[in-house]
Protein backbone atom coordinates (compact mmCIF):
# COMPACT_ATOMS: atom_id res chain seq x y z
CA UNK A 1 0.00 0.00 0.00
CA UNK A 2 2.89 2.27 -0.75
CA UNK A 3 1.94 5.79 -1.65
CA UNK A 4 4.00 7.64 -4.20
CA UNK A 5 3.39 11.07 -2.69
CA UNK A 6 4.53 9.94 0.76
CA UNK A 7 8.18 9.42 1.55
CA UNK A 8 9.58 6.94 4.03
CA UNK A 9 11.53 7.85 7.17
CA UNK A 10 11.81 4.41 8.82
CA UNK A 11 12.12 0.98 7.23
CA UNK A 12 12.07 -2.39 8.96
CA UNK A 13 15.20 -4.59 8.74
CA UNK A 14 16.89 -2.26 6.30
CA UNK A 15 20.62 -2.17 5.70
CA UNK A 16 21.89 1.24 4.75
CA UNK A 17 20.33 4.67 4.76
CA UNK A 18 16.60 5.40 4.57
CA UNK A 19 15.64 7.09 1.27
CA UNK A 20 13.08 9.56 2.56
CA UNK A 21 14.60 10.59 5.88
CA UNK A 22 14.62 14.38 6.07
CA UNK A 23 13.90 14.82 2.35
CA UNK A 24 10.37 16.15 2.65
CA UNK A 25 8.81 19.12 4.38
CA UNK A 26 6.04 17.21 6.10
CA UNK A 27 4.24 17.53 9.40
CA UNK A 28 3.32 14.60 11.59
CA UNK A 29 -0.37 13.76 11.37
CA UNK A 30 -2.54 12.50 14.20
CA UNK A 31 -5.99 11.24 14.87
CA UNK A 32 -7.74 12.51 17.98
CA UNK A 33 -10.35 10.32 19.63
CA UNK A 34 -12.43 11.94 22.33
CA UNK A 35 -13.82 8.98 24.27
CA UNK A 36 -16.08 11.31 26.22
CA UNK A 37 -18.22 12.09 23.18
CA UNK A 38 -18.19 8.69 21.50
CA UNK A 39 -21.67 7.16 21.38
CA UNK A 40 -20.56 3.74 20.15
CA UNK A 41 -22.49 3.94 16.87
CA UNK A 42 -19.82 2.00 14.96
CA UNK A 43 -20.08 4.28 11.94
CA UNK A 44 -16.26 4.44 11.95
CA UNK A 45 -16.10 0.64 11.83
CA UNK A 46 -18.41 0.51 8.84
CA UNK A 47 -16.56 3.31 7.09
CA UNK A 48 -13.28 1.44 7.60
CA UNK A 49 -14.62 -1.80 6.17
CA UNK A 50 -16.23 0.12 3.30
CA UNK A 51 -13.29 2.25 2.30
CA UNK A 52 -10.77 -0.58 2.51
CA UNK A 53 -13.07 -2.99 0.62
CA UNK A 54 -12.66 -5.63 3.28
CA UNK A 55 -14.60 -8.89 3.24
CA UNK A 56 -17.36 -9.06 5.82
CA UNK A 57 -16.14 -10.46 9.09
CA UNK A 58 -18.58 -12.62 11.08
CA UNK A 59 -19.64 -11.07 14.39
CA UNK A 60 -19.87 -12.85 17.72
CA UNK A 61 -22.88 -12.29 19.93
CA UNK A 62 -22.15 -12.39 23.65
CA UNK A 63 -25.10 -10.41 25.06
CA UNK A 64 -23.27 -7.09 24.84
CA UNK A 65 -22.68 -4.44 22.25
CA UNK A 66 -19.27 -5.95 21.58
CA UNK A 67 -19.46 -7.43 18.09
CA UNK A 68 -16.09 -9.16 18.29
CA UNK A 69 -13.46 -9.39 21.03
CA UNK A 70 -10.61 -7.68 19.19
CA UNK A 71 -9.52 -6.30 15.85
CA UNK A 72 -8.92 -8.76 13.03
CA UNK A 73 -6.79 -8.88 9.92
CA UNK A 74 -9.89 -7.74 8.00
CA UNK A 75 -11.37 -5.55 10.74
CA UNK A 76 -8.92 -2.82 11.65
CA UNK A 77 -11.15 -0.49 13.61
CA UNK A 78 -13.21 -1.75 16.54
CA UNK A 79 -15.04 0.07 19.30
CA UNK A 80 -14.47 -1.58 22.66
CA UNK A 81 -17.42 -1.30 25.05
CA UNK A 82 -16.63 -1.38 28.73
CA UNK A 83 -19.04 -1.19 31.63
CA UNK A 84 -17.03 0.44 34.39
CA UNK A 85 -18.13 0.82 37.99
CA UNK A 86 -16.83 4.02 39.52
CA UNK A 87 -15.76 4.45 43.15
CA UNK A 88 -19.18 5.79 44.17
CA UNK A 89 -20.87 2.71 42.67
CA UNK A 90 -22.37 4.36 39.60
CA UNK A 91 -21.94 2.98 36.12
CA UNK A 92 -19.83 4.45 33.34
CA UNK A 93 -20.21 3.03 29.88
CA UNK A 94 -16.83 3.58 28.28
CA UNK A 95 -16.40 3.30 24.56
CA UNK A 96 -13.04 3.37 22.91
CA UNK A 97 -12.35 3.15 19.23
CA UNK A 98 -9.43 0.76 19.01
CA UNK A 99 -7.03 0.60 16.06
CA UNK A 100 -3.36 0.92 15.26
CA UNK A 101 -1.84 3.72 17.33
CA UNK A 102 0.82 4.61 14.73
CA UNK A 103 3.57 4.93 17.34
CA UNK A 104 6.44 7.29 16.69
CA UNK A 105 8.72 4.43 17.77
CA UNK A 106 6.85 1.41 16.44
CA UNK A 107 7.56 -1.92 18.14
CA UNK A 108 6.25 -3.80 15.11
CA UNK A 109 8.74 -2.08 12.83
CA UNK A 110 11.57 -2.67 15.26
CA UNK A 111 10.81 -6.39 15.57
CA UNK A 112 10.24 -7.01 11.85
CA UNK A 113 13.04 -9.03 10.15
CA UNK A 114 11.89 -8.40 6.58
CA UNK A 115 13.38 -5.48 4.66
CA UNK A 116 10.68 -2.93 3.90
CA UNK A 117 7.71 -4.95 5.21
CA UNK A 118 6.92 -2.21 7.72
CA UNK A 119 7.59 1.44 6.96
CA UNK A 120 6.91 4.76 8.58
CA UNK A 121 6.19 7.71 6.32
CA UNK A 122 7.53 11.16 7.01
CA UNK A 123 4.06 12.12 8.24
CA UNK A 124 4.34 9.45 10.96
CA UNK A 125 1.94 6.86 9.54
CA UNK A 126 3.14 3.30 10.10
CA UNK A 127 2.19 1.06 7.20
CA UNK A 128 2.58 -2.66 6.45
CA UNK A 129 3.74 -3.65 2.97
CA UNK A 130 2.17 -7.07 2.58
CA UNK A 131 4.15 -7.89 -0.57
CA UNK A 132 7.33 -7.79 1.50
CA UNK A 133 5.89 -9.43 4.62
CA UNK A 134 7.26 -12.92 5.28
CA UNK A 135 4.54 -13.85 7.75
CA UNK A 136 6.84 -14.54 10.70
CA UNK A 137 4.57 -12.73 13.19
CA UNK A 138 7.36 -10.90 15.00
CA UNK A 139 5.42 -7.63 14.63
CA UNK A 140 2.65 -9.23 16.71
CA UNK A 141 5.20 -9.68 19.49
CA UNK A 142 6.67 -6.20 19.02
CA UNK A 143 3.33 -4.37 19.28
CA UNK A 144 2.36 -3.28 22.81
CA UNK A 145 -1.25 -2.70 21.69
CA UNK A 146 -2.07 -6.14 20.22
CA UNK A 147 -2.91 -4.72 16.80
CA UNK A 148 -1.21 -6.62 13.92
CA UNK A 149 -3.28 -9.64 12.89
CA UNK A 150 -2.27 -12.65 10.82
CA UNK A 151 -4.19 -13.87 7.79
CA UNK A 152 -3.80 -17.65 7.59
CA UNK A 153 -4.59 -17.81 3.89
CA UNK A 154 -2.22 -15.13 2.63
CA UNK A 155 0.26 -15.72 5.47
CA UNK A 156 0.68 -11.97 5.85
CA UNK A 157 -0.07 -9.55 8.66
CA UNK A 158 -2.52 -6.65 8.33
CA UNK A 159 -3.58 -3.59 10.27
CA UNK A 160 -4.98 -0.07 9.99
CA UNK A 161 -3.16 2.05 7.39
CA UNK A 162 -4.53 5.34 8.80
CA UNK A 163 -6.04 5.50 5.30
CA UNK A 164 -2.64 6.26 3.82
CA UNK A 165 -4.26 6.34 0.39
CA UNK A 166 -6.69 9.08 1.47
CA UNK A 167 -4.25 11.05 3.61
CA UNK A 168 -1.67 11.18 0.82
CA UNK A 169 -4.34 12.86 -1.33
CA UNK A 170 -5.18 15.42 1.32
CA UNK A 171 -8.28 13.66 2.63
CA UNK A 172 -9.03 12.66 6.19
CA UNK A 173 -9.21 8.95 7.13
CA UNK A 174 -12.53 7.19 6.43
CA UNK A 175 -13.37 6.71 10.10
CA UNK A 176 -13.04 10.46 10.76
CA UNK A 177 -15.28 11.23 7.81
CA UNK A 178 -18.01 8.96 9.19
CA UNK A 179 -18.12 10.09 12.83
CA UNK A 180 -21.50 11.77 13.56
CA UNK A 181 -20.67 13.27 16.96
CA UNK A 182 -17.39 14.97 16.17
CA UNK A 183 -15.49 12.86 18.65
CA UNK A 184 -12.95 12.07 15.92
CA UNK A 185 -10.59 14.68 14.56
CA UNK A 186 -7.70 14.53 12.16
CA UNK A 187 -4.90 16.98 11.50
CA UNK A 188 -1.34 17.77 12.44
CA UNK A 189 -0.11 16.21 15.64
CA UNK A 190 0.50 19.67 17.11
CA UNK A 191 -3.05 20.84 16.35
CA UNK A 192 -4.55 17.64 17.70
CA UNK A 193 -2.54 17.95 20.92
CA UNK A 194 -3.86 21.49 21.44
CA UNK A 195 -7.41 20.43 20.68
CA UNK A 196 -7.13 17.44 23.02
CA UNK A 197 -5.67 19.50 25.86
CA UNK A 198 -8.40 22.09 25.41
CA UNK A 199 -11.05 19.39 25.63
CA UNK A 200 -9.39 17.77 28.65
CA UNK A 201 -9.22 21.14 30.34
CA UNK A 202 -12.92 21.68 29.60
CA UNK A 203 -13.71 18.27 31.13
CA UNK A 204 -11.68 19.08 34.23
CA UNK A 205 -13.11 22.55 34.80
CA UNK A 206 -16.70 22.35 33.53
CA UNK A 207 -17.61 18.71 34.02
CA UNK A 208 -17.15 16.29 36.87
CA UNK A 209 -13.95 14.75 35.50
CA UNK A 210 -11.08 16.17 37.57
CA UNK A 211 -8.69 13.55 36.20
CA UNK A 212 -9.47 13.96 32.52
CA UNK A 213 -6.39 13.95 30.36
CA UNK A 214 -4.74 13.20 27.05
CA UNK A 215 -3.34 9.76 26.26
CA UNK A 216 -0.21 10.16 24.14
CA UNK A 217 2.16 7.61 25.71
CA UNK A 218 5.80 8.77 25.76
CA UNK A 219 7.09 5.18 26.14
CA UNK A 220 6.64 4.67 22.39
CA UNK A 221 7.65 8.22 21.51
CA UNK A 222 4.05 9.40 21.42
CA UNK A 223 1.38 8.03 19.12
CA UNK A 224 -0.31 9.06 15.90
CA UNK A 225 -3.62 8.33 17.58
CA UNK A 226 -4.29 10.22 20.80
CA UNK A 227 -7.20 9.84 23.19
CA UNK A 228 -9.02 12.17 25.52
CA UNK A 229 -9.93 10.01 28.53
CA UNK A 230 -12.27 10.78 31.44
CA UNK A 231 -9.62 9.43 33.77
CA UNK A 232 -6.06 9.50 32.53
CA UNK A 233 -4.88 7.68 35.67
CA UNK A 234 -6.46 4.41 34.61
CA UNK A 235 -6.40 3.88 30.84
CA UNK A 236 -6.74 0.11 31.49
CA UNK A 237 -10.48 0.47 32.09
CA UNK A 238 -10.92 1.37 28.43
CA UNK A 239 -10.58 -2.22 27.26
CA UNK A 240 -7.02 -2.69 28.41
CA UNK A 241 -5.34 0.43 27.02
CA UNK A 242 -1.83 0.02 28.47
CA UNK A 243 -0.78 2.60 31.04
CA UNK A 244 2.83 2.84 29.94
CA UNK A 245 3.19 1.01 26.61
CA UNK A 246 6.74 0.35 25.47
CA UNK A 247 8.45 -1.68 22.84
CA UNK A 248 9.14 -4.92 24.77
CA UNK A 249 12.53 -4.77 26.46
CA UNK A 250 13.46 -8.17 25.06
CA UNK A 251 12.86 -6.91 21.51
CA UNK A 252 15.14 -3.96 22.19
CA UNK A 253 17.82 -6.19 23.71
CA UNK A 254 17.56 -8.60 20.80
CA UNK A 255 17.78 -5.91 18.12
CA UNK A 256 20.40 -3.92 20.05
CA UNK A 257 23.15 -5.44 22.21
CA UNK A 258 22.47 -9.08 21.32
CA UNK A 259 22.78 -8.36 17.63
CA UNK A 260 26.11 -6.63 18.07
CA UNK A 261 27.50 -9.22 20.46
CA UNK A 262 26.28 -12.02 18.22
CA UNK A 263 27.78 -10.53 15.08
CA UNK A 264 31.11 -9.87 16.78
CA UNK A 265 31.13 -13.39 18.23
CA UNK A 266 30.30 -15.06 14.92
CA UNK A 267 32.76 -13.10 12.80
CA UNK A 268 35.37 -13.26 15.58
CA UNK A 269 34.86 -17.00 15.89
CA UNK A 270 35.43 -17.63 12.19
CA UNK A 271 38.51 -15.38 12.14
CA UNK A 272 39.84 -17.04 15.30
CA UNK A 273 39.47 -20.54 13.86
CA UNK A 274 41.10 -19.44 10.62
CA UNK A 275 44.13 -18.14 12.46
CA UNK A 276 44.27 -21.23 14.63
CA UNK A 277 44.58 -23.25 11.43
CA UNK A 278 47.31 -20.94 10.12
CA UNK A 279 49.23 -21.28 13.36
CA UNK A 280 48.75 -24.97 14.25
CA UNK A 281 47.35 -26.59 11.11
CA UNK A 282 45.66 -29.97 11.09
CA UNK A 283 46.37 -32.50 13.81
CA UNK A 284 47.09 -35.30 11.35
CA UNK A 285 50.34 -33.79 10.10
CA UNK A 286 52.03 -34.74 13.35
CA UNK A 287 50.72 -38.28 13.17
CA UNK A 288 52.33 -38.70 9.77
CA UNK A 289 55.65 -37.38 10.99
CA UNK A 290 55.83 -39.46 14.14
CA UNK A 291 54.19 -42.65 12.99
CA UNK A 292 54.54 -43.09 9.24
CA UNK A 293 51.94 -45.51 7.99
CA UNK A 294 53.54 -48.87 7.36
CA UNK A 295 50.46 -50.78 6.34
CA UNK A 296 50.55 -52.67 9.61
CA UNK A 297 48.31 -52.11 12.56
CA UNK A 298 49.99 -49.83 15.06
CA UNK B 1 24.08 -54.19 11.91
CA UNK B 2 27.70 -53.74 12.81
CA UNK B 3 28.61 -52.23 16.13
CA UNK B 4 30.88 -49.34 16.81
CA UNK B 5 34.38 -50.52 17.66
CA UNK B 6 34.33 -53.49 15.29
CA UNK B 7 37.65 -53.96 13.53
CA UNK B 8 37.46 -53.97 9.76
CA UNK B 9 40.39 -55.17 7.69
CA UNK B 10 42.87 -53.72 7.02
CA UNK B 11 43.71 -51.52 9.97
CA UNK B 12 40.32 -49.87 10.00
CA UNK B 13 37.78 -49.76 12.79
CA UNK B 14 34.07 -48.92 12.64
CA UNK B 15 33.33 -45.68 14.48
CA UNK B 16 29.78 -44.83 13.40
CA UNK B 17 27.30 -47.54 12.30
CA UNK B 18 24.89 -46.65 9.49
CA UNK B 19 22.04 -45.52 11.77
CA UNK B 20 24.23 -43.05 13.60
CA UNK B 21 25.67 -41.74 10.34
CA UNK B 22 22.27 -41.33 8.70
CA UNK B 23 20.91 -39.60 11.76
CA UNK B 24 23.92 -37.30 11.89
CA UNK B 25 23.21 -36.11 8.37
CA UNK B 26 19.51 -35.56 9.04
CA UNK B 27 20.63 -33.29 11.86
CA UNK B 28 23.36 -31.68 9.72
CA UNK B 29 21.27 -30.78 6.71
CA UNK B 30 18.32 -29.59 8.79
CA UNK B 31 20.68 -27.57 11.02
CA UNK B 32 22.36 -25.93 8.05
CA UNK B 33 18.98 -24.97 6.58
CA UNK B 34 17.89 -23.60 9.97
CA UNK B 35 21.16 -21.74 10.34
CA UNK B 36 20.96 -20.14 6.90
CA UNK B 37 17.31 -19.11 7.11
CA UNK B 38 17.79 -18.08 10.73
CA UNK B 39 20.68 -15.83 9.74
CA UNK B 40 18.50 -14.34 7.00
CA UNK B 41 15.95 -13.36 9.67
CA UNK B 42 18.72 -12.28 12.04
CA UNK B 43 20.25 -9.52 9.97
CA UNK B 44 19.16 -7.50 6.94
CA UNK B 45 22.70 -7.89 5.66
CA UNK B 46 21.98 -11.58 5.26
CA UNK B 47 18.41 -11.38 3.90
CA UNK B 48 19.78 -12.44 0.52
CA UNK B 49 20.25 -15.96 1.90
CA UNK B 50 16.46 -16.31 2.16
CA UNK B 51 16.16 -15.00 -1.41
CA UNK B 52 18.60 -17.65 -2.63
CA UNK B 53 16.68 -20.32 -0.72
CA UNK B 54 13.36 -19.49 -2.38
CA UNK B 55 12.27 -16.26 -0.72
CA UNK B 56 11.50 -14.93 2.73
CA UNK B 57 7.95 -16.27 2.82
CA UNK B 58 8.98 -19.85 2.01
CA UNK B 59 11.89 -19.64 4.43
CA UNK B 60 9.64 -18.43 7.20
CA UNK B 61 7.10 -21.20 6.50
CA UNK B 62 9.68 -24.01 6.29
CA UNK B 63 11.98 -22.93 9.12
CA UNK B 64 9.76 -24.31 11.92
CA UNK B 65 8.99 -27.55 10.09
CA UNK B 66 12.65 -28.22 9.38
CA UNK B 67 13.21 -27.37 13.03
CA UNK B 68 11.05 -30.35 13.96
CA UNK B 69 13.27 -32.62 11.82
CA UNK B 70 16.30 -31.26 13.63
CA UNK B 71 14.71 -31.86 17.03
CA UNK B 72 13.84 -35.41 15.94
CA UNK B 73 17.44 -36.10 14.93
CA UNK B 74 18.85 -34.61 18.12
CA UNK B 75 16.51 -36.74 20.22
CA UNK B 76 17.69 -39.83 18.34
CA UNK B 77 21.29 -38.76 19.00
CA UNK B 78 20.38 -38.62 22.64
CA UNK B 79 19.15 -42.19 22.38
CA UNK B 80 22.32 -43.37 20.63
CA UNK B 81 24.96 -41.46 22.49
CA UNK B 82 23.76 -40.11 25.84
CA UNK B 83 25.10 -43.09 27.86
CA UNK B 84 28.57 -42.56 26.36
CA UNK B 85 28.45 -38.81 26.98
CA UNK B 86 28.51 -39.00 30.77
CA UNK B 87 31.24 -37.11 32.51
CA UNK B 88 34.18 -39.21 33.70
CA UNK B 89 37.33 -38.62 35.70
CA UNK B 90 39.35 -38.55 32.47
CA UNK B 91 37.19 -35.66 31.23
CA UNK B 92 38.29 -33.45 34.11
CA UNK B 93 41.92 -34.16 33.28
CA UNK B 94 41.12 -33.50 29.62
CA UNK B 95 39.79 -30.02 30.38
CA UNK B 96 42.87 -29.31 32.48
CA UNK B 97 45.03 -30.31 29.52
CA UNK B 98 42.99 -28.24 27.03
CA UNK B 99 46.00 -26.09 26.19
CA UNK B 100 47.83 -29.11 24.80
CA UNK B 101 44.79 -30.03 22.74
CA UNK B 102 44.56 -26.55 21.26
CA UNK B 103 48.27 -26.70 20.33
CA UNK B 104 47.77 -30.11 18.67
CA UNK B 105 49.93 -31.83 21.30
CA UNK B 106 47.62 -34.81 21.37
CA UNK B 107 50.22 -37.18 22.79
CA UNK B 108 50.05 -35.18 26.03
CA UNK B 109 46.29 -35.57 26.41
CA UNK B 110 44.71 -37.92 28.96
CA UNK B 111 43.26 -41.06 27.33
CA UNK B 112 39.81 -40.13 26.01
CA UNK B 113 37.19 -42.81 25.40
CA UNK B 114 34.98 -43.01 22.30
CA UNK B 115 34.27 -39.33 22.93
CA UNK B 116 36.61 -36.82 24.48
CA UNK B 117 35.41 -34.20 26.94
CA UNK B 118 35.10 -31.56 24.21
CA UNK B 119 32.85 -33.78 22.13
CA UNK B 120 30.73 -34.45 25.18
CA UNK B 121 30.42 -30.74 25.82
CA UNK B 122 29.36 -30.26 22.20
CA UNK B 123 26.74 -32.97 22.55
CA UNK B 124 25.21 -31.58 25.73
CA UNK B 125 25.38 -28.00 24.45
CA UNK B 126 23.44 -28.97 21.34
CA UNK B 127 21.03 -31.13 23.31
CA UNK B 128 20.00 -28.46 25.81
CA UNK B 129 20.09 -25.65 23.24
CA UNK B 130 17.78 -27.71 21.03
CA UNK B 131 15.27 -28.09 23.83
CA UNK B 132 15.36 -24.33 24.39
CA UNK B 133 15.09 -23.65 20.66
CA UNK B 134 12.09 -25.97 20.43
CA UNK B 135 10.28 -24.38 23.38
CA UNK B 136 10.88 -20.82 22.21
CA UNK B 137 10.42 -21.75 18.56
CA UNK B 138 6.93 -23.11 19.14
CA UNK B 139 5.95 -19.83 20.81
CA UNK B 140 7.34 -17.82 17.90
CA UNK B 141 5.66 -20.15 15.42
CA UNK B 142 2.18 -19.61 16.86
CA UNK B 143 2.27 -16.10 18.35
CA UNK B 144 -1.50 -15.61 18.06
CA UNK B 145 -2.17 -18.80 20.03
CA UNK B 146 -0.43 -17.29 23.04
CA UNK B 147 -3.08 -15.45 25.09
CA UNK B 148 -2.49 -11.73 25.56
CA UNK B 149 -1.92 -12.10 29.31
CA UNK B 150 0.83 -14.66 28.60
CA UNK B 151 2.58 -12.36 26.15
CA UNK B 152 5.69 -12.40 28.33
CA UNK B 153 6.25 -15.88 26.85
CA UNK B 154 6.61 -14.25 23.44
CA UNK B 155 8.89 -11.56 24.82
CA UNK B 156 11.06 -14.22 26.42
CA UNK B 157 11.11 -16.38 23.30
CA UNK B 158 11.96 -13.61 20.90
CA UNK B 159 15.13 -13.04 22.91
CA UNK B 160 16.05 -16.57 23.98
CA UNK B 161 15.62 -18.14 20.53
CA UNK B 162 18.51 -16.17 19.00
CA UNK B 163 20.54 -16.54 22.20
CA UNK B 164 20.24 -20.33 22.02
CA UNK B 165 20.90 -20.22 18.28
CA UNK B 166 24.07 -18.18 18.77
CA UNK B 167 25.19 -20.68 21.38
CA UNK B 168 24.74 -23.52 18.89
CA UNK B 169 26.57 -21.51 16.20
CA UNK B 170 29.61 -21.22 18.47
CA UNK B 171 29.52 -24.99 18.96
CA UNK B 172 28.81 -25.59 15.28
CA UNK B 173 31.82 -23.56 14.14
CA UNK B 174 34.15 -25.49 16.43
CA UNK B 175 32.55 -28.78 15.38
CA UNK B 176 33.04 -28.03 11.66
CA UNK B 177 36.57 -26.79 12.24
CA UNK B 178 37.56 -29.85 14.25
CA UNK B 179 35.95 -32.42 12.00
CA UNK B 180 36.67 -30.99 8.57
CA UNK B 181 39.93 -29.10 9.02
CA UNK B 182 41.76 -30.08 12.19
CA UNK B 183 41.20 -33.80 12.66
CA UNK B 184 41.58 -35.46 9.29
CA UNK B 185 39.65 -38.67 9.18
CA UNK B 186 36.82 -37.37 11.33
CA UNK B 187 34.65 -36.25 8.41
CA UNK B 188 35.21 -39.55 6.60
CA UNK B 189 34.22 -41.44 9.73
CA UNK B 190 30.75 -39.93 9.74
CA UNK B 191 30.35 -40.54 5.98
CA UNK B 192 31.90 -43.98 5.46
CA UNK B 193 31.77 -44.99 9.11
CA UNK B 194 35.34 -46.14 9.74
CA UNK B 195 38.59 -44.63 10.97
CA UNK B 196 42.12 -45.98 10.99
CA UNK B 197 43.34 -47.71 14.11
CA UNK B 198 45.99 -44.98 14.29
CA UNK B 199 43.23 -42.41 14.50
CA UNK B 200 41.57 -44.34 17.31
CA UNK B 201 44.82 -44.79 19.15
CA UNK B 202 45.87 -41.18 18.82
CA UNK B 203 42.63 -39.35 19.56
CA UNK B 204 40.67 -41.89 21.61
CA UNK B 205 43.16 -44.12 23.45
CA UNK B 206 40.52 -45.29 25.94
CA UNK B 207 38.30 -46.37 23.10
CA UNK B 208 41.27 -47.98 21.33
CA UNK B 209 41.94 -50.08 24.42
CA UNK B 210 38.31 -51.24 24.42
CA UNK B 211 38.58 -52.14 20.73
CA UNK B 212 41.69 -54.17 21.40
CA UNK B 213 40.11 -55.99 24.32
CA UNK B 214 37.00 -56.67 22.26
CA UNK B 215 39.04 -57.96 19.32
CA UNK B 216 41.18 -60.13 21.59
CA UNK B 217 38.09 -61.68 23.17
CA UNK B 218 36.74 -63.95 20.41
CA UNK B 219 40.23 -65.11 19.41
CA UNK B 220 40.57 -67.18 22.56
Amino acid sequence: MSQATLRVQKISAHSGAIPGEGTQRQFTVAKLIDTTTCIGCKACEVACVEWNDMPFSPTEFNNTYQTMPETRWDYWNLILFNEHETEDGSLMWLMRKNQCMHCAEPGCLEACPSDGAIIQYTNGIVDFQQDKCIGCGYCITGCPFNIPKFNKKTKRVYKCTLCTDRVSQGLEPACIKACPTGCLHFGSKDDMRVLAETRADQLRSHYDFPNAGVYDPPGVGGTGVIYVLHDIRQPEIYGGLPKDPRVPLSVKLWKGPLKWLGNIAMVGGVIGLFFHYLRYGPKEREVELKEPHTGEEP
Amino acid sequence: MSDSGQILAPGRVLRYPFNERANHWIASFSYIYLLLTGLAFWSPWLSWIAVVLGGGQISSILHPWVGLFFVYAVMRMYGYWAPQMRNTEVDKQWWNALGHYVRNEDDQMPPAGRYNAGQKALFWSFFYATILLLATGVVLWLPERIPWNLRWLRYLSVFLHPVAALFTIANFLIHIYMSVFAERGALGSVIRGDVSLEFAKRYHPGWYREIREKAAGPRK
